[in-house]
């Protein structure tokens, strides 16, 4: 908005009762300021999102209060907490359910690389092998300031995506998948073990 | 009301169940919890004696949980005297024994009637392979089934008689006994940030090697 209009002539009409705004302005601080979270929950991570949901750090200040139960009335999606093996597939399967424009916030160690976990044999190193994620978020488990935190940078997000052009948001491109490949339950682990479109381990070079 | 000592309850069990065999395994540790192991042939005959017992009435089967022993040799060193050259001398004697292994599943059993226990109850399987089989205590004590099919899911007890013997925490199609001394997780290492021990010893088989150094290393912050 601001290369298209001069900042002072605005507030100054802003002034005069005119406000002058964009469609996407208008309809990306609409989105932002509703964002629907899915309703669940997987390990002690999610006991700190209800305190984020309850009236002492009241998500509702941000719009984001309406908890859904289903994945299809859903925006969000917080993977709160210890994502074992055995629920990955249902994770990835609800990600699909939902519809587009869908975001992602890893909660959490666990979610984000196994944390504590990371040498079990039933826990997942982290949720982003198999879904994209937003917005990650450290800690063990992370405060609810730590929560509100994410989902400001989320609106940030949200708010700086561009409807048209060529740098438009991913889930405008009709070439851009919406839904991801759900793991097997293999004879030892998942499979695959991450999906190499989404996930490829960094590189380290050690002596 | 104190309870009656694990070798009374052993001659009582022994008395009322005809051909139980039961041993008192002692607990060194701190903790001085001695347990019963009882016979597989016996087990459930012995477990509703404990339940229904007047005195005992240990009605509450508050955890069961299963240990793995690998096969084992214990080495004894005893002192031996010996007549060596005409002499009477001291000589160290070491013996070796050899353990096979077994899986072991363990009861605690608490009165809530007589507000006392626990009294641990044990069964051995008779190898850690295919004879890895246990009677069910589900039959006598409803609060065993759900840790009894645990006990399958990490260590590969079969128990007898129980009622649905399904895995609960890992899938189905799972193969391995994860929670077993000798199980080996699967290798997906290719990424590990602060490795140490022996998942660095395997994370090393995924690193490439250290590319030439150039000199970097060695500038050191200037004060």
């Amino acid at each position: 908005m601001s290369d298209q209009i001069d900042g002072g002539l605005r507030s100054e009409l802003q002034r005069q009762g005119i406000w002058v705004t964009s469609m996407e302005e208008l309809y990306n601080w609409g989105r932002k300021n509703s964002i629907w979270p899915l309703q669940f929950g997987l390990a002690c991570c999610a006991i700190e999102m209800i305190a984020t949901a309850a009236s002492r750090y009241d998500i509702a200040r941000f719009g984001g209060e309406v908890f859904r139960p289903s994945p299809r009335q859903a925006d969000l999606m917080i993977v709160a907490g210890t994502v074992t093996k055995k629920m990955a597939p249902q994770i990835v399967r609800l990600y699909n359910q939902m519809p587009d424009p869908k975001y992602v916030i890893s909660m959490g160690a666990c979610a984000i690389s196994g944390g504590p976990f990371k040498q079990g044999y039933n826990v997942l190193k982290g949720i982003d092998r198999y879904i994209p994620v937003d917005v990650y978020i450290p800690g063990c488990p992370p405060r609810p300031e730590a929560l509100l935190h994410a989902f400001m940078e989320l609106q940030r997000k949200i708010d700086s995506q561009k409807l048209t052009g060529n740098a438009k948001a991913e889930h405008l491109d009709p070439m851009q998948p919406s839904e991801f490949p759900v793991p097997a339950f293999g004879a030892h682990d998942l499979e695959p073990a991450a999906n190499p479109r989404l996930f490829q381990p960094p590189k380290i070079e050690r002596s | 009301m104190t309870m009656e000592s694990l070798e009374q309850i052993k001659t009582r069990v022994e008395a009322a169940v005809p051909g139980a065999k039961i041993d008192i395994i002692p607990n060194p540790g701190p903790a001085q919890q001695s347990s019963l192991l009882i016979d597989n042939e016996h087990a459930a005959a012995v477990a509703k004696f404990l339940r229904d017992d007047s005195a005992l009435r240990l009605d509450f089967c508050s955890n069961a949980t299963g240990v793995d022993w690998l096969d084992r040799t214990v080495k004894k060193t005893v002192k031996v005297k010996k007549i060596v050259d005409g002499e009477e001398k001291e000589i160290d004697e070491t013996t070796e024994e050899f353990f096979p292994g077994y899986l072991e599943a363990v009861y605690h059993l608490y009165s809530m009637t007589h507000k006392h226990g626990p009294v641990i109850i044990r069964m051995r399987t008779a190898d850690r392979a295919e004879n890895a089989r246990l009677p069910s205590l589900t039959p006598v004590y409803r609060s065993a089934e759900f840790q009894e099919r645990e006990i399958f899911d990490l260590y590969g007890v079969r128990f007898d008689g129980h009622p649905d013997l399904r895995r609960i925490l890992m899938w189905d199609e799972f193969v391995d006994y994860p929670m077993r001394k000798d199980y080996r997780e699967p290798d997906d290492y290719e990424y590990e940030p602060t490795p140490h021990d022996d998942v660095l010893e395997k994370a090393k088989m995924h690193y490439s090697a250290r590319p030439q150094l150039d000199g970097a290393e060695n500038i050191t912050a200037q004060s």
